[in-house]
């Protein structure tokens, strides 16, 4: 059975249809790109994936269990996690607040434990806290524990996003343009962590970039979206040489040009 | 050891400034004025705690405080002034009606957000201040009398002390977290799995209870309630206060809450300035210290923490010669 089966997702604003008959089955520990020009539709399947839109039509299975109507906090536990394309963290807390907020998905207590600071009090918030601090030293952001957030240099902070991300324990994880803003240096070191972490936390992963060489580089399996249509589907190798993800991205006359 | 040296600071602080008040007020030193006043401050840090609990910490700008804190008021007094029920049962249901009132308004309402949810709520205030003054049965405009002085200083106290410590158990959980993400970005908190719609009205049912314990020890001191006194300005009040003190910090509402109440004890020979000076403070706060006086720091403790591994030092040294 697919991880993920999504069948003629469409979603409609008024009379915008921001996406048309989606169609898209994972398994598990797959990486796949989704890639497109500006406004194509990509952060909106992000949208309907996590709950924050319903579908207009079609269906979202994941792990056999249909996700319509169900709330974004429940399709978390769930085992859905992601990033943000501008990013969106909890600025004025503590780092390890941030990641301690994403791990209470795992780990919580009731109200009267919090209240009244019974023992499963203080054992549970140490599970958490011991948790948070074990992901933050995976990924290097340790040191940083109690500074505010919003106060990291902006690709720790894309760092921290995707180790919030997976401090709520998913299964499916969506990367939206995670090394927008990053020279090449820094995307070099995304696709090294992005690969290390797909292995290391056993995930299936899709990503949205805009950046060729990580998407070249990294997934197995591309994606292509323009005006919200799916327009081509392959190996980046045969994305690269398809006629029509040529056209979406240079235009018909430059195409032309480059033929003559 | 370190750990418990701070709280046992702490109680000790309390406990000698507890019995010193109580042996100011049977001495006499405390004149009556001055109790008033204490009570009046300790009353206030009840409601300036438990309004930050849902604009500073959980960021929704709520301006109903005035309207709970009625109901409380109200809801207890019917049981000790009408139906002559015991006090303690008239805290319950004071606390009870405000929390349910609170969740009614807030279902509802906390889909709004920004000055959509704070014109909601100040609506909800004058329903309620104008329902009560057609309600024949509390005394409609002229207000319901005879309700038995119930408030001393012990009961002040531990009912400031006690709502202080509910509040930052809460916030020093993983609820508390939740709610602070809430207001950080809603968004993301969904996506980090927080129900959000659950903590906003958990947030403010808490924040509702705990006004509608300032107005059951309010009714049980003053034992007259008249609808004009829970009027918008009290929430003006109280938001001045958690303004001055610091949005999302517990220490800067009790720092607001007793500088705000004795200042206005000392204005209460100009009232006709009070309101203007209230004003020019207000404005002065948001020029030049926009983040209210403690910002959202608490008063630390790692003064006292320091001060504490310093005499634990030294204890610790003498006890290993």
């Amino acid at each position: 059975m697919a991880l993920l089966a999504v069948n003629k997702l469409t979603k409609a604003f008024g009379g915008l249809v921001a996406l048309n008959n989606f169609v898209l089955e994972m398994e598990k520990g797959e990486l796949v790109g989704l890639i497109g020009p500006n406004g194509a539709g990509k952060t909106t399947v992000f949208n309907l994936l996590t709950g924050l839109y319903q579908p207009t039509s079609g269906s979202i299975v994941f792990e056999g269990r249909d996700l319509r109507g169900r709330h974004p906090h429940q399709i978390t536990k769930m085992g859905i996690a992601r990033t943000f394309q501008n990013i969106r963290l909890f600025g004025n807390l503590s780092v390890l607040d941030n990641v301690k907020i994403a791990h209470q998905v795992v780990i919580n207590y009731g109200l009267i434990p919090a209240f009244l600071r019974v023992p499963p009090f203080y054992r549970r918030e140490a599970e958490i806290e011991n948790a948070a601090l074990e992901l933050l030293e995976i990924f290097d952001l340790k040191k940083y524990a109690h500074e505010k957030a919003k106060n990291l240099p902006y690709g720790e902070q894309r760092r921290l996003e995707i180790t919030r991300a997976l401090a709520t324990k998913p299964k499916l994880l969506l990367l939206d343009e995670p090394a927008a803003g990053m020279n090449p240096q820094e995307t070099h070191d995304l696709l090294e962590l992005i690969k290390w972490i797909r292995d290391e936390f056993d995930l299936t992963i899709i990503l949205i970039e805009h950046d060729m060489s990580l998407v070249m580089n990294l997934c197995e399996r591309v994606l292509v979206l323009d005006y919200g249509s799916l327009i081509a589907e392959g190996t980046p190798q045969e994305i690269q040489q398809n006629p029509r993800v040529i056209e979406a991205y240079l235009g018909d006359e430059e195409v032309a040009a480059w033929e003559e | 050891m370190k750990k418990y040296f701070s709280t046992i600071i702490i109680c000790l602080v309390l406990a000698v400034f507890f019995v010193a008040v109580q042996l100011g007020i049977n001495s006499g030193f405390i004149s009556g004025y001055w109790v008033t006043n204490l009570y009046l401050v300790g009353i206030n840090i009840i409601l300036a705690a438990s309004l930050n609990l849902i604009n500073g910490f959980t960021g929704e700008f709520s301006l109903g405080h005035a309207g709970f804190m009625a109901v409380g008021a109200y809801s207890s007094a019917i049981i000790t002034a009408n139906l002559g029920l015991p006090f303690p049962l008239a805290v319950i249901v004071g606390m009870l009606a405000a929390a349910i009132t609170g969740l009614l308004v807030g279902l509802p309402t906390l889909r709004l957000r920004g000055d959509y949810l704070a014109i909601a709520t100040l609506g909800f205030g004058e329903i309620v201040r104008v329902v009560l003054m057609n309600i024949d049965y509390v005394g409609g405009a002229s207000g319901l009398m005879g309700i038995p002085a119930m408030v001393n200083w012990p009961l002040i106290f531990f009912s400031v002390v006690l709502s202080l410590l509910l509040i930052r158990n809460f916030i020093c959980s993983s609820h508390g977290r939740a709610c602070l993400s809430v207001r950080e970005n809603d968004l993301a908190a969904q996506m980090m799995g927080v129900n959000i719609t659950y903590y906003k009205v958990l947030a403010f049912v808490i924040g509702a209870s705990l006004a509608g314990l300032a107005g059951v020890l309010y009714a049980h001191y003053y034992t007259v309630l008249q609808p004009r006194e829970f009027s918008f300005m009290l929430t003006f009040d109280v938001l001045v206060m958690v303004m001055v003190g610091g949005l999302g910090s517990l220490t800067g509402s009790v720092v607001g809450a007793v500088l705000i109440t004795i200042a206005s004890a000392f204005l209460q020979a100009i009232p006709e300035l009070r309101m203007v000076i209230y004003a020019a403070l207000l404005i002065l706060s948001a020029v030049f210290r926009p983040q209210g006086l403690l910002g959202e720091k608490e008063v630390s403790l790692k003064i006292l923490q320091k001060l504490g591994g310093v005499l634990n030092g030294t204890v610790g040294s003498k006890q290993a010669h």
